[in-house]
């Protein structure tokens, strides 16, 4: 199959592109064989790091294809930047709204209308807000994974108080 | 860039197992950012964070879907045969996934096209056909049709989700793509018609193309409610 990936290259119209709504329901049918697996699911802990890890090794692959024909990064925060606008808009169609930072390894990356959580409810509804952290686990693996490969050694956690809307908390790991 | 569908592929990249998963439920936050909260306080960027003074190529935001979804793909069958001792079960796992998607993404196609009821089953080939280009983007070729009219081919030159996907020697009896007739299953139920699918090619185990054989079972009569035809 090397062969294959030669092809792609040289002829990238010749490769077919999916759909966006596929990974959607790819994720809908990742997120449910993730729970169905679950054995704890009677502590009303969910065990969504099978999720975490499937994210992990994605974003680890995926950062390498994306910033291959890119010039070095600078630093930590141009990598951020980087995940804020090019990577986000490409994977969730949009940039991050608000990204802050206190400069010492701690970024908070909103989004206000998060695209696996658009269609789930709006600020009014509280009805799913409890399931919500399931369609996050995998993205936050795939922060971790994507900045793992671009050398950044982290933590990244979710957080939803409000539907579409919810952060992700990125904590820089220092060695 | 193979997705690596050796078992030991996530411990291989597993630098930093050490991170404990940790993901907050509603309001509450997690402990971390508590005790970080005053160094929060800090800084916070003005104005919109956009400007770089980048001028690498923009990514191509079609691509990069496709590649999400192929790599999610890979990972999924990774994690299922750690999970799974069996292939067997691995392949029926993703056929049940496939069957999943495949009761959901009928509705799209159906939104989306407009069409109506087949009138035969070389109808029903053609717009299976036709919702590979819309979904994957490939226009598989129909072929090999039975003499009678209820069995066809479908043949692969290309396919998206075996774009970085090189299968091990030990794992020949995994039917990597088995969720397409998962998928197939699963949107021709829900226009009431039975189909059975198959691989009888792939490309993975050094075939030319990747043919997916289906058969016309039954029509699902009584699904259809009274009144209608």
């Amino acid at each position: 199959m090397k062969q294959q990936i030669a092809d792609s290259k040289a002829n990238p119209g010749a490769t077919g592109e999916a759909d966006d709504c596929l990974f959607e329901y790819l994720h809908a049918e990742l997120v449910n064989y993730v729970l169905s697996r679950s054995s704890n699911a009677a502590e009303g802990e969910e065990e969504l790091s099978r999720l975490e890890w499937m994210g992990f090794s994605v974003g680890y692959r995926i950062i390498e294809r994306l910033t291959r024909e890119w010039s070095r990064f600078k630093d930590e925060l141009d990598m951020i930047k980087f995940i804020c606008t090019d990577f986000w808009s490409s994977l969730y169609h949009k940039q991050i709204d608000n990204l802050r930072t206190n400069h010492h390894g701690v970024y908070v990356l909103q989004d206000n209308a998060f695209r696996l959580l658009d269609k789930v409810g709006t600020s009014s509804s509280k009805q799913y807000l409890k399931e919500s952290p399931r369609l996050l686990a995998f993205t936050c693996g795939l922060l971790r994974g994507s900045l793992a490969n671009l050398g950044i050694i982290s933590t990244v956690t979710a957080e939803t108080t409000t539907l579409p809307s919810c952060k992700f908390h990125v904590q820089v790991q220092k060695i | 860039m193979t997705f690596g569908l050796y078992a030991e592929t996530p411990s291989s990249l597993s630098v930093n197992k050490v991170y404990v998963y940790n993901i907050t439920v509603q309001v509450v936050r997690t402990r971390y950012i508590h005790t970080s909260s005053r160094q929060l306080v800090a800084r916070r960027a003005t104005g919109p964070i956009v400007n770089m003074s980048r001028t690498g190529t923009k990514l191509d935001a079609k691509k990069v879907n496709s590649e999400l979804f192929t790599l999610t793909y890979g990972s999924l069958v990774a994690q299922l045969l750690q999970d799974y001792e069996n292939v067997e079960d691995v392949n029926k796992q993703l056929e049940r996934m496939g069957y999943n998607i495949g009761i959901r993404l009928i509705e799209d196609f159906l939104a989306r096209t407009g069409s109506g009821r087949c009138y035969d089953f070389r109808d029903t080939a053609e717009k299976i056909q036709s919702g590979f280009k819309i979904f994957l983007g490939i226009t598989p070729s129909i072929t090999n049709w039975s003499p009678a009219g209820d069995e066809f081919s479908l043949c692969f030159e290309t396919n998206p989700l075996t774009e970085f996907v090189e299968l091990p020697d030990n794992y020949s009896s995994l039917k990597y793509c088995n969720v397409l007739p998962g998928v197939l299953r699963g949107a021709c139920e829900m226009v009431q018609m039975e189909v059975a699918c198959w691989f009888v090619q792939d490309q993975l185990k050094n075939d030319n193309v990747t043919e997916l054989r289906v058969k016309f079972v039954k029509r699902l009569e009584d699904a259809i409610p009274a009144g209608e035809d």
